[in-house]
Formats: C-alpha cells, structure tokens, sequence
C-alpha cells in the first residue's frame, strides 16, 4: 500500500501537471507532490526497517536495505530540488528564457523522469529495470532543450543518441542473461529475469553467457553512469538543461545507473567466481577518475566544471564496488550518498550564481560573496565538501576508500592520490575567484532558494562527523548483500 | 539441408534477408530508401515471429507478431516518412566512409558476430539458435550505419535497425522476451519516436537543416 503510494505520487503529478504545469501554483504543487513522494518513502523506509525485505506486485518489486536507502535518498533531492526549482523556474520565466508551454512540460516531466527512478530502484525484474532506465533518459531529453538554443539542442541530440545506443546494449545484455536464466529457472512467467530467483541459483548460470552478458550491461548502464570512455553525453547534458535537471542528473540519476550496474555485477560474480568483472569496474573507474581530473582543467563553463566533477566521483564510487568487499562497499555506498547531497547543493548555488552574474562563464562570475554572501558561501562550502576536505562526509568516504585500496589495490593507491590531487587544484582555484574579489553580480527579481543548499550541506557534514548507528546498520546490510555472503 | 522442415527453411530466409536489407541500408544514401528498408525489416520480423508463434504454439509470439508489424512495419516507417517529407531531409550527404570501405569493415563485422554469437548458439536450444549470429551481425552492422551517418534521420533509421537486431535475437535465442517487456521495450520505442519528432522541429526550428556537422560546437575549450 505504502509502496503504491511512492509510485503513484509522481505519477499523479506528472499527469496533473502536465495540465496546469504553467499555472502560478505549479511549483509548489510539484514540490507538494515530492513532499509526498518523500513522505512514502519514509514510511517504505520505516517498514523495511521494521519488518524486513519486502516484496509487492507478485514479486515484481521489492525492498532491501540496499535499495531502500536510494529510494529515500532520491525522494529526498528530489524534494528539495523541487524547492529549488521554486524559485530558480520564477526568475527564468521573468528573463523570459521560458514560456509557459515550456514550463509545463518542465514540471511533468520532472515527475515522469522521478518515477521513473524509483521504478528502476524498486523493480526486481531486470526487463522492467530496463524499461525504466529508458523511460527516465526520455524524459530528460525535452528538458535538455527546454531552453532551445543551438547548444542545448546538440546536447540534446548527443544525449538521446549516445544514452540511447548504451542503453540498447544494455537490453541486449539483459536478453543474454534471460537466456542464461531461462536454461535454470524456466521460461514459465517471469522467474527467470526477477533478481531475487537469480540471485538464488546465480552459482548455476552458464559463466561464458554471463561474462558476455555483463560487458553489455556494463557498456550499456555505465554509459549512464558516465563512466570514461562513454561520458561524452553527461557534460554536455548537465550544461545546457536547467539547473534543477543538472542536479537531478548529477545527484540522482547517475546513482540509478550504478545501481543497476552493482545489481548486474553480484549476479555475474557469482556466476563467474573469477575476478574478471571487479577489473573491469576497478578499470572502467581509473580511467573516469584520471580522465575527469584532466579535463577539469580545460573547463570554462562552471556547470561544465561540476559535471567533470562528477564524472570524477562516479569513477571513485564504481572503483570501490570493483574492489568489493563489505569495508569499500560501505565506502562506496557512503559516497554514492555524500555525492549525491553535495553536488545537487553545489547546483543550487550554481544555478543562482550563474543567474547573478547571467552567464555561466567562469571568468565572468565575480565576487559572488560581496552581493549574496549567502550564495558565495554556499558555493564555497560546496566546493570544499566535494573536494574531500575534513571535515565533510566527503572525505571520510574517500579516506575509507583509499585506505582500503592501499590495503588490497596498492597499485592504484598513486593512481587515485595523483588524480584527486589535480581535481582539487583544478576546481579551487576556478571557485575561489568567483567567490572572492569584485563583484559583477546583479539583483535577482525572487529571494533564491539557500535552505536546500545548506540543508544538504548540513547533512553531508553531519555524515561527516558521525554516522548514526541505523545508517550504519544499513549501509553494513547493503554491503554484505553487494559483497554476496 | 535434407532434413530441415520447410518452415524452418523459412524462418532461415527470412533471416538471411534481413541480413542482406542490413547491408542495403549500409550502403543507401537515399533516405527514403533506408526506410524503406527499415519497414522491410519490420515486415520479415513480423512474418517470423508469426511462423515461430504457429511453430512452437506459443500464443504470445503471435500478439508479438501483431504488434511487430503495427509498430515497425506500418507505425515508424509512416512516422519517418511524414517527418522527411515535412523536414525535407531526402538525401544523405556523403558517408563519412566511401561505400565500397564501408561494404568491407561490414563484412569483417558478420564475421565478428557470428564468433560472438559462438558460444550461445552452442548452448541454445532453440530451433533457430543458428540464426542468433545473424541477429548479433544486424545490431553490429546497424550500429556501423550510424557511425558512418551525418545526418540525423539516417542514424534514428540505424538506432531503429539495431532495436530490430535486439528483437530478431530474443527471438532466436529464447523465443522472445516475457510479454511484459516486450510491451515495455515497444512503448518505449514509440515515445523515443515521438520524442524525436518535436526534437528534429527544434533543430530545424534552430539551424534550417538536420545536418549534424551544426551539432558539433560542443567540444573541450583549450
């Protein structure tokens, strides 16, 4: 019932909304129907923690520790980018950059793509994961180009057709492990693509089907991901879209993505018993890691910055999973929240900084804290926290995972070192100037949305400094669940 | 080849030619033409699904089959014309590889996915399991027409093609996916079609033209 209500909140939204999406009450209505998409996922979250796994829908859904903590995590951002957006969609419209039709294309689908999300989350059959992947990139691709400018339209395009081809391998590779299952567990109704039942008698899956299987899913979701070499879409996607999308993307959609990704790997590990997908993933997340830290360097644009950052983070996250083991799950997992909370509380005040000074131009932001010491400091703290100072939950993650990797990938230890190293100096000394110095900014026609910005941040430091014992309880149980004992 | 049954030698022809629309479409420039082709495809999908569904009695291919020949062999192909006759996109301009290069890393391809498709046809059990590399070699080759393509509506009839490759494999492999999906990956085609139709008004709107040399601006600042 609980679990009915989270999918048919943002459902019901998006239909509403789509109708009286331009309305002057349209986004807080969208952030209501959040709110109450959030207010389901506590009480989901509440019950699992309760009574255990859940499963609904004949099967066809259902709640571990592992996935309950990203549905609440994503309910959450969701929420509070929807209060952001509150504000940040008012001043577009009154710098005319949108019309009301726009508008209410904007707001339905920002429901439909996190509906969407939460189905990917919560499905236990991988067919339906898939569907919902798809379903979240289209409905993502018409907000790209909500703003119509050449630009937007080329990321657009790019978007569509590079997250497109991924993910048809992606569905290719989830037909090879159908095919894999459908030799065990038959071909009567659907046993043989719901994870539990595969990961059941994941131990007598044909290992050559499944290795092949799991490139494809890799290829495929790790597009998503924006894993190197297949990141190409994210910068531009998280450039050119409203703010608000850029921290939905960044913060929310990306976590998806790996999610189906770690999903995939525990199936074809324990069909394998070779290390072969852990290289893979330790592989596929140096290279992101290094090559995101190189190309921050090149950047202009400050949304272009943070997306890179991104693409950094992710390569640290499905580093850790490709170590395993519950100590770097744990990290991973512990990243995969901290990230998400800082880089969409970095959006937030990007967005605003970017109104400001109306240009999203590095060296055309100046003196953010002189104007709105509220944004600068946001902007600011946000930075730190994402570059791993102390004491933000930033670092503890990243310290978790580097010590783990000293222990069992001494060789990458350097790797991760030197590329963090240069990521840091990259992203500082581009934030420092358009915090400090002389101002450029102007006077906005709405108050910008700090509360969510320093919400996050607050979290982020209180994860930091401890993490309560039920989280940690959590995280552990998710950890063992990846870890496959 | 004594001992095929006559309906598997169908299904075996019908395999074989949409192999060969695959490399037609690789070397077609006339847009219209590609989707032509693509509605062909759609057709040969169709048939096939619907003389497996009689084959092997399982009534769900038959609601696949329907809803094969609704979708790709009416629906799209009518949906791509309208938008080619309304954008003006007929011809594509020249491939980024000559044809007769193009022709060549092709058939390098088939030859790479039939050794892909090795080990799963090995373990198939299916009766069409020697199909399954022709259906890796569709996806293969179609995702080649899309690297070679400049203009946009060329590389949404390659994207489309490879979605047909991925279907004719589950077929062969497996006798399809459980219907569920198989209506989930449909719906999810006709919304990225639609999609792209406002998208393609956009960048005609923006730039006069599908060319996507215009799509190329984004690149790394120095």
């Amino acid at each position: 019932m609980v679990f009915l209500f989270l999918l048919a909140t943002p459902l019901l939204g998006a239909l509403t909304l789509a109708f009286f999406g331009a309305r002057r009450w349209a986004p807080e209505a969208n952030a209501a129907f959040s709110l109450g998409t959030f207010v389901a996922a506590c009480a989901l979250t509440a019950r699992v923690v309760g009574e255990g796994n859940l499963s609904a829908a004949h099967e066809q859904f259902f709640i571990d520790p592992f996935n309950v903590f990203l549905v609440t995590l994503t309910a959450f951002v969701s929420l509070t980018t929807a209060l952001f957006s509150r504000p940040y969609m008012r001043i577009e419209r009154e710098h005319g950059r949108v019309k009301p039709v726009q508008l209410r294309l904007y707001h339905s689908m920002y429901q439909v793509f996190i509906a969407a999300m939460l189905i990917a989350l919560t499905t236990n059959n991988m067919g339906l994961m898939w569907v919902a992947m798809e379903a979240a990139t289209l409905s993502t691709v018409l907000l790209v180009t909500l703003y119509r400018t050449p630009a937007s339209l080329e990321a657009g395009w790019k978007y569509f057709i590079l997250c497109g081809v991924g993910i048809a391998q992606a569905l290719f590779g989830t037909i090879l492990l159908y095919f894999a299952a459908e030799k065990v567990l038959g071909a009567e109704g659907m046993s043989a693509l719901l994870w539990t039942h595969l990961n059941e008698v994941k131990g007598q899956l044909e290992p050559t089907v499944l290795s092949l299987a799991f490139v494809f899913l890799l290829v495929g979701y790790g597009t998503k991901v924006g894993l190197a070499p297949l990141h190409n879409w994210l910068p531009d996607a998280h450039a050119e879209g409203p703010t608000p999308i850029s921290a939905v993307l960044s913060g929310l959609l990306l976590n998806v993505a790996i999610y189906a990704v770690v999903r995939c790997k525990v199936l074809v590990e324990g069909s394998l018993h070779s290390p072969l997908p852990s290289r893979m993933l330790m592989g596929f997340g140096l290279v992101s890691v290094v090559l995101a830290a190189f190309f921050l360097w090149r950047q202009r644009d400050i949304k272009r910055l943070f997306a890179y950052s991104s693409i950094e983070h992710m390569g640290i996250i499905t580093f850790a999973f490709g170590m395993g083991g519950a100590v770097a799950n744990f990290a991973a997992l512990l990243h995969m929240t901290v990230h998400s909370l800082t880089k969409s509380a970095i959006f937030f005040a990007v967005g605003h900084a970017a109104q400001k000074a109306g240009t999203q131009v590095m060296d055309d932001i100046r003196g953010l804290i002189t104007l709105s010491p509220t944004v600068g400091w946001g902007l600011m703290l946000g930075t730190l926290a994402i570059l791993g100072l102390p004491p933000f939950g930033v670092f503890a993650s990243e310290f978790l995972i580097l010590t783990t990797a000293m222990r069992e990938q001494p060789w990458a230890t350097p790797i991760l070192l030197l590329a963090l190293g240069v990521a840091f100096a990259a992203i500082f000394r581009r934030v420092q100037p358009m915090v400090f110095g002389e101002t450029t900014a102007r006077r906005l026609p709405h108050p910008p949305a700090l509360l969510p910005v320093f919400a996050h941040l607050g979290l982020v430091l209180v994860l930091g400094l401890f993490i309560p014992s039920y989280l940690a309880d959590w995280f552990r149980l998710a950890a063992k669940l990846i870890a496959g004992v | 080849m004594s001992n095929l049954t006559f309906d598997l030698q169908l299904l075996n022809t019908f395999a074989a030619l949409l192999l060969l629309s695959s490399f037609a479409m690789l070397s077609q420039r006339r847009v219209v033409t590609m989707v032509n082709l693509l509605a062909f495809q759609g057709v040969l999908l169709g048939l096939a699904t619907l003389l497996l569904g009689w084959r092997t009695g399982n009534t769900h291919l038959y609601v696949s089959a329907v809803m094969t020949l609704a979708l790709k062999a009416l629906f799209l192909p009518w949906l791509l014309h309208r938008l080619i006759r309304r954008l003006n996109v007929y011809w594509d301009s020249e491939p980024l590889l000559n044809i007769s290069a193009t022709m060549l890393v092709g058939l390098l391809v088939v030859i790479f996915a039939f050794g892909l498709a090795q080990p799963i046809a090995a373990l198939a059990t299916t009766s069409t399991r020697s199909s399954i590399g022709i259906a890796v070699a569709v996806v293969l080759l179609a995702f080649l027409t899309m690297i070679t393509r400049r203009k946009a509506m060329s590389q949404v009839v390659g994207f489309l093609s490879m979605e047909n490759g991925l279907f004719f494999g589950a077929m062969s492999a497996t006798y399809g996916m459980p219907m569920i999906i198989e209506l989930g990956v449909a719906l999810d085609i006709l919304v990225a079609m639609l999609v792209l139709g406002v998208f393609f008004f956009q960048i005609r709107e923006q730039f006069d033209s599908l060319d996507l040399h215009h799509l190329e601006s984004l690149k790394e600042e120095k």
